[in-house]
């Protein structure tokens, strides 16, 4: 699907060269065409037009100004451009630099210099209009929240500044250029240049919406839950105010920033749904006296800007000849585009006079008429979308028609209700919506109404709260602070206080951070692997690196990345790995292999604006699958060119990536590999030191003495900390009486003993009689058999026999079998099923040694 | 006048009667807190100070409590939980007064007890969930369907990873058979519990119950990295005497009993019990046998049932009585209720056994094993046909004495699947010596073993 969309838009370069450069072998443009195959639209975008560059999440595009156009030696056509950055892309803790409410149609001039200005023209979606505001102002009220955006600061990734007015003059003239007199204005031409080349009948003035596209819209739509490419495009487009009717399937796939649009589909639904009965038929010519009007409301803003549109005309004309087609097919737009066509203006003369007439008369020529008319154009699309979505209905679309062209014809020729009526009003933009497409809808929806009916109240209701936040009641009462030096020590002994510093390995630290740092630096992907035995430091370590990074990040020595970690050991499967990384990185929460495809798509194609990413696999060998598709995929991003993917993998053992990964996974992985040693005796002792912090809680033998018996066990940091918390404890206990005491080398031997102690020679030696003989009677069986290995019974046997010596009754076979039972459970013996009575064999789960041992001493 | 008098003390005696019925049952059925601990009072303070400090300095512990089955580790862990809630209801009403409503509603070791059993939670799924729902988390989620164990894991996790040493509520979890947990796919859960009882989040504490020595051996690398070590063994660790004082307190009626010259004659009994021979070779018979209270208990059961109106006061016959059936052999019994005929069979796989050395025998083979003491040696034996020594033998089959070594197929003809005997010489003999009417001849068939041949 993603592919099949991609290949529907064709960019291309509008007019020839303006220049070249030799050495760079790139060739300079002035302006790009993006057409869409599907929707036959084209759109033109020149050098100073703001446009939407898609993110990496398909709700928040970014916002920018194209400065430049050019293709590379490689053919591949590149935009320069200045970026704004959206209120959700500063950082959490920066936003209350602002110190005001800032509404999300704000955006602030990007001046934060580590993003990348160079993107690929394929990332653009659209254009905008962003309008300069001086700091004071308030923010023109209009509706269409996707078109337009205002800037009136900006941001250089440290604080907020007002635009120096240099800039404001030159993004004002920008904004005027592009919005403001539409005939230049290349950020129009979307709307207007955007023609319906089909041949359907209806040739709705409203040029932006057409039939044909719906159809596609429904269907791309209906995909978008897989592509998320496609999702993005054409949400875009919808929100732009091509939404348009028969896009059913769009009420269940219900996104949540939508949601009140659809809210409204479903009231209006319920009006019309009273009607539905009734099927009337539309005259065509109705239609069309209906559709003029529609469109003669939206130009107004418009006229203006038709004087002063010579010059760029000039440059233009060649591509508008290329539309030529399209354009006459809609006059309208064609009257927005160039005023030289002067029999377009000849049958609107009346109309134009009228309109401009009134918009002299309003105060801010620019902004208000235009932002109105797209307000209006806005909720008209929305509903039109409603209706589309009834159409299924038929409603009675004479009545509504009849009355709503009478509306429409008074507002337009009363020139002081006519800005209200397109403004707001419900009814009429209904109606007019209605005229606008009828045979569309009709057309697509009629085939499944009770489909549809049933479809609607669904979405209305979420069912999971998505942003849901567990939480552990808080303790209505503060903790106790440590009262004595021992539980201070303790306290700072625990495995999860956080030390200062990680002493022992600062080696490993620089080597992981300049690998990090370097990476960082270059912009660039890449992996290392971390091995080491359990409790040696080695997830601490990372995290110490990436805590050290992001301060750097805050100060501004490096450019700033995203973390993210996972942990093997965290995931219920391995193919989780992708949904969790998708979902720190983006917040989306989608299937597992819908998450694997939009991080190959995120990884592999060139992000602008997006940060490195630096990611901590942890417990790596649980990632293993039988095909290893999650460590391939994990391994292969940070080769991908635009990845920008850094990798710190973390296992237990050294040769991991070859003992179970396939070659091609352990190609991929690389050679960057560390290994952190277990701690030594030496390392062990300091680290406990630095813990205390020369508290005076132990002697300093004692530490020593924990020291060498870890380092000589496993070199685990956290068997060393819990031997140390222990002995505070036992510590505690002995000296309850007497005066408070530091932990000295017997309170040490007494916790190891009690750590490390097998527990078994105990378990025999508080075993009971019966127990103990039984235990004899299984070694004197191994001896006269020979074999490690006996049956009930024969051990039965010589059990009796031992009775028999020591005087005593001898057991029956019941009382046998129970103490085998509980030998067993304890595994002091490995026994089998008991269904075997009599014939169950018999082993020792400890060596003859021990048990002679633990039974000689009684 | 004298008959009045005994009809109103056995009157008063029935009440007395039933309640000490109630009293020593609900003692011996019951695993409450309110029995005492015996010789485990360092694992209880131990315990109880890991607990302790939990609630108090919200510090993240794990612990294991270790020990063969009955020794008490559940008694243990409940009575700890008991004491720890006594103790905050004191320290609560102190502050109630100092501070004077200050303190609402909750107090200040609010603790959750999460006791999840190994056979219940019979894997991470199913334990998920039950977290989720002792928690009371599932209320926060609303109506969210929890669709896979993923969301939930992450789910648990982060609403673990919200909370901080000081501020939030720390919580206890009990793993009861533990050992079983260990068995779950990648010991996800035992890993996720025992990282944050080792990290900076919501303080909790672990507790495992299990009875087995090597469970240390179970736990994966870094499962084990992260568990703190700290085990409490229960070894049932007490000698005879203690053994005997255990006894004496198990049977002895509280202050607190209605009757007070009942309950002094109740317990001036049980001390003349705990000094009888007796009783005392009893109670060391069992002692042998297993050291665990609760067959201690099953005994006193049976020898609390037989007090009646008429026999208000345990004899030491009673303990004897109990002890001979506590100790009765299973299969032997089962033998007493066979035929002659099942008998005979018997005895002949006993001679094949012997014969071949407790190698497997069929059908056939004792039926000519039978066929030949008819024909030499029975005189008072009728000759059965051959399908009706089928039949008996079936019967046995099915009483389990006897055991096929392989599944019975369609093609293997009945009388020649391989078969064992489940019983050993000394039940068989056993069993004869208390079977009633048997005939002299098979007596002496099953005694004489080859001699006769």
């Amino acid at each position: 699907m993603n592919t099949r969309q991609q290949s529907k838009i064709i960019y291309s370069w509008y007019g020839s060269p303006m220049s070249s450069d030799r050495k760079l072998r790139t060739l300079q443009y002035k302006g790009i065409i993006i057409k869409s195959e599907r929707s036959r639209t084209e759109t033109c975008i020149q050098l100073g037009d703001f446009i939407l560059v898609e993110g990496e999440n398909a709700d928040q595009p970014f916002v920018a100004q194209l400065l430049d156009l050019y293709e590379d030696g490689a053919q591949e056509k590149h935009a320069v451009v200045q970026w704004f950055s959206h209120i959700t892309e500063i950082p959490q803790n920066k936003r209350k630099l602002l110190k005001r409410e800032v509404s999300p149609q704000e955006v602030f001039f990007d001046q934060v210099s580590c993003y990348d200005t160079d993107i690929a023209v394929e990332t653009i979606i659209k254009s905008i209009m962003v309008i300069p505001l001086h700091l004071g102002e308030e923010l023109p009220i209009s509706l269409n929240k996707e078109q337009i955006f205002y800037v009136k600061q900006s941001w250089d990734g440290k604080c907020f500044k007002a635009l120096s007015p240099d800039t404001f003059s030159k993004l004002k003239e920008a904004s005027k250029k592009g919005g403001g007199i539409p005939n230049s204005s290349n950020s129009f031409i979307p709307s207007d240049i955007i023609s319906p080349v089909k041949k359907e009948r209806e040739r709705v003035v409203r040029s932006a919406t057409k039939p044909n596209n719906v159809e596609l819209e429904i269907e791309s739509k209906h995909s978008a839950s897989k592509s998320s490419l496609a999702k993005e495009r054409h949400s875009q487009r919808v929100a732009h105010g091509t939404k348009t009717p028969t896009a059913r399937k769009k009420l269940e796939l219900n996104s949540p920033t939508r949601s009140k649009d659809r809210m409204l589909g479903c009231e209006v639904l319920e009006l019309l749904d009273d009607d539905c009965d009734n099927v009337a038929p539309l005259e065509p010519s109705a239609t069309k006296r209906k559709v003029k009007f529609t469109g003669i409301l939206g130009s107004p803003p418009k006229i203006p800007c038709a004087n002063d549109k010579s010059k760029s005309i000039s440059d233009t004309a060649e591509h508008w000849q290329r539309f030529s087609d399209t354009i006459q097919l809609s006059p309208y737009s064609k009257v927005k585009e160039s005023s030289e066509k002067a029999k377009n203006l000849h049958t609107k003369d009346d109309t134009i006079s009228l309109v401009g007439h009134q918009k002299v008369g309003s105060q801010s020529p620019v902004l208000t008429p235009r932002s109105r008319r797209i307000c209006a154009q806005n909720t008209s699309a929305r509903i039109r979308e409603q209706i589309s979505i009834l159409n299924t209905l038929e409603l009675n679309q004479e009545e509504d028609f009849l009355s709503s062209s009478d509306d429409s014809y008074s507002s337009s020729s009363e020139d002081d209700e006519e800005s209200d009526v397109l403004c707001t009003p419900e009814k009429k933009t209904k109606s007019s919506r209605v005229f606008s497409t009828p045979k569309s809808s009709r057309k697509s929806s009629v085939h499944t109404p009770a489909k549809t009916l049933k479809k609607t109240p669904l979405p209305g209701t979420p069912k999971t709260p998505r942003n849901a936040t567990p939480e552990i009641p808080r303790r209505s009462h503060a903790t106790q602070k440590p009262a004595s030096i021992l539980e201070e020590a303790r306290l700072r002994l625990h495995v999860s206080a956080v030390p200062e510093s990680l002493p022992c390995r600062e080696e490993e630290f620089q080597d992981i951070y300049n690998f990090v740092e370097s990476k960082l630096m270059d912009g660039t992907g890449g992996c290392m692997y971390i091995s080491g035995v359990p409790g040696t430091g080695k997830t601490a370590t990372v995290h110490e690196v990436i805590r050290c990074l992001q301060q750097a990040a805050e100060n501004d020595d490096l450019p700033s990345f995203q973390f993210v970690e996972i942990n093997g050991m965290k995931l219920t499967d391995p193919h989780q790995a992708y949904v969790q990384i998708l979902e720190l990185l983006t917040g989306q929460k989608v299937t597992a292999t819908h998450a694997a495809v939009l991080l190959a798509k995120l990884f592999n194609t060139p992000g602008p604006k997006r940060k490195t990413t630096v990611l901590i696999v942890d417990e790596l060998d649980l990632l293993w699958t039988r095909k290893q598709n999650v460590m391939y995929n994990l391994f292969d991003w940070p080769t991908q060119k635009h990845s920008k993917l850094i990798i710190l993998a973390i296992a237990n053992t050294m040769d991991l990536p070859e003992r179970i990964m396939m070659n091609r996974v352990a190609s991929r992985l690389g050679l960057t590999r560390m290994s952190f040693q277990p701690y030594t005796y030496k390392q062990l002792q300091q680290i406990i030191s630095s813990r205390l912090n020369s508290m005076k809680a132990f002697e300093e033998d004692a530490i020593q003495l924990v020291s060498r018996k870890v380092a000589a066990l496993s070199g685990d940091a956290r068997r060393c900390l819990d031997i140390c918390r222990r002995a505070t404890e036992i510590c505690e206990f002995a000296s309850r009486k007497r005066t408070p005491e530091i932990v000295r080398m017997a309170h040490i031997t007494e916790a190891i003993d009690e750590m490390f102690s097998s527990p078994y020679i105990n378990a025999i030696r508080n075993a009971s009689l019966h127990e103990q003989i039984f235990l004899k009677a299984i070694l004197a069986e191994f001896r006269r058999a020979g074999v490690e290995e006996a049956t009930v019974q024969q051990v039965y046997h010589q059990h009796v026999a031992l009775c028999r010596i020591e005087g005593m009754q001898s057991p029956t076979v019941s009382e046998i079998m129970a103490v085998c039972s509980r030998l067993g459970a304890c595994r002091l013996l490995l026994v089998e099923s008991s269904n075997k009575y009599l014939h169950m064999r018999v082993r020792l789960n400890i060596s003859q040694d021990d048990v002679m041992y633990a039974l000689k001493d009684e | 006048m004298s008959k009045r008098k005994s009809k109103e003390s056995s009157g008063a005696n029935g009440e007395c009667v039933s309640q000490v019925q109630k009293i020593l049952r609900e003692r011996f059925c019951h695993r409450s807190a309110t029995g005492k601990l015996f010789g485990i009072e360092r694992q209880h303070r131990h315990l109880l100070e890991l607990l302790k400090r939990t609630t108090v300095h919200g510090e993240s512990n794990s612990a294991l409590i270790i020990g063969p089955r009955g020794s008490g580790k559940t008694a243990l862990l409940n009575h700890v939980l008991k004491e720890l809630t006594e103790m905050k209801q004191v320290k609560e009403n102190l502050l109630e007064v100092h501070l004077n409503g200050k303190v609402k509603g909750n107090c200040q070791f609010f603790m959750k007890n999460h006791f999840l059993s190994g056979l219940l939670q019979t894997n991470d799924k199913v334990a998920l969930k039950e977290i989720t729902r002792q928690l009371h988390l599932e209320n926060v989620v609303g109506d969210k369907v929890f669709g896979s164990f993923a969301e939930n894991l992450a789910f648990l996790l982060e609403a673990l990873r919200k909370g901080d040493r000081t501020s939030s509520c720390p919580i206890l979890f009990v793993l009861d058979e533990f050992d079983l947990f260990v068995h779950h796919k990648n010991q996800t859960l035992l890993y996720n519990l025992f990282d944050i009882s080792q990290s900076a989040q919501t303080p909790i504490t672990v507790i495992g119950l299990t009875c087995r020595q090597d469970i240390l051996e179970l736990l994966e690398k870094r499962v084990k990295s992260r568990f703190s070590h700290r085990q409490i063994y229960l070894m049932n660790s007490f000698d005879f005497k203690q053994y005997i004082r255990i006894f004496k307190e198990q049977l002895s009626l509280p202050a607190e009993f209605p009757d007070k010259s009942f309950a002094q004659k109740w317990n001036n009994n049980i001390q003349h019990l705990s000094e009888d021979k007796t009783v005392k070779d009893v109670l060391q018979n069992l002692f042998h046998y297993t050291k665990d209270l609760r067959s201690l208990h099953l005994l006193l059961m049976l020898a609390v049932s037989n007090v009646t109106v008429r026999h208000p006061l345990i004899a030491a016959s009673d303990l004897q009585e109990a002890s001979k059936q506590i100790r009765m052999d299973s299969k032997a019994n089962i033998v007493h209720g066979l035929s002659v005929l099942e008998i005979c069979l018997i005895i002949a796989m006993k001679h094949l056994n012997d014969v071949y050395e407790g190698e497997p025998f069929n059908f056939q083979m004792v039926y000519n094993e039978f066929q030949k003491f008819i024909q030499r040696k029975a005189h008072c034996m009728y000759n059965f046909e051959k399908p009706v020594v089928m039949k008996a033998f079936e019967h046995l089959l099915q009483l389990e004495l006897v055991k096929p070594i392989e599944r019975p197929s369609v093609r293997a003809q009945r009388e020649y699947l391989l078969m064992k005997l489940l019983l050993d010489n000394n039940q068989i003999m056993d069993a004869l010596q208390a079977y009633p009417n048997c005939p002299t001849d098979v007596k002496q068939w099953a005694a004489s073993s080859l001699s006769w041949l």
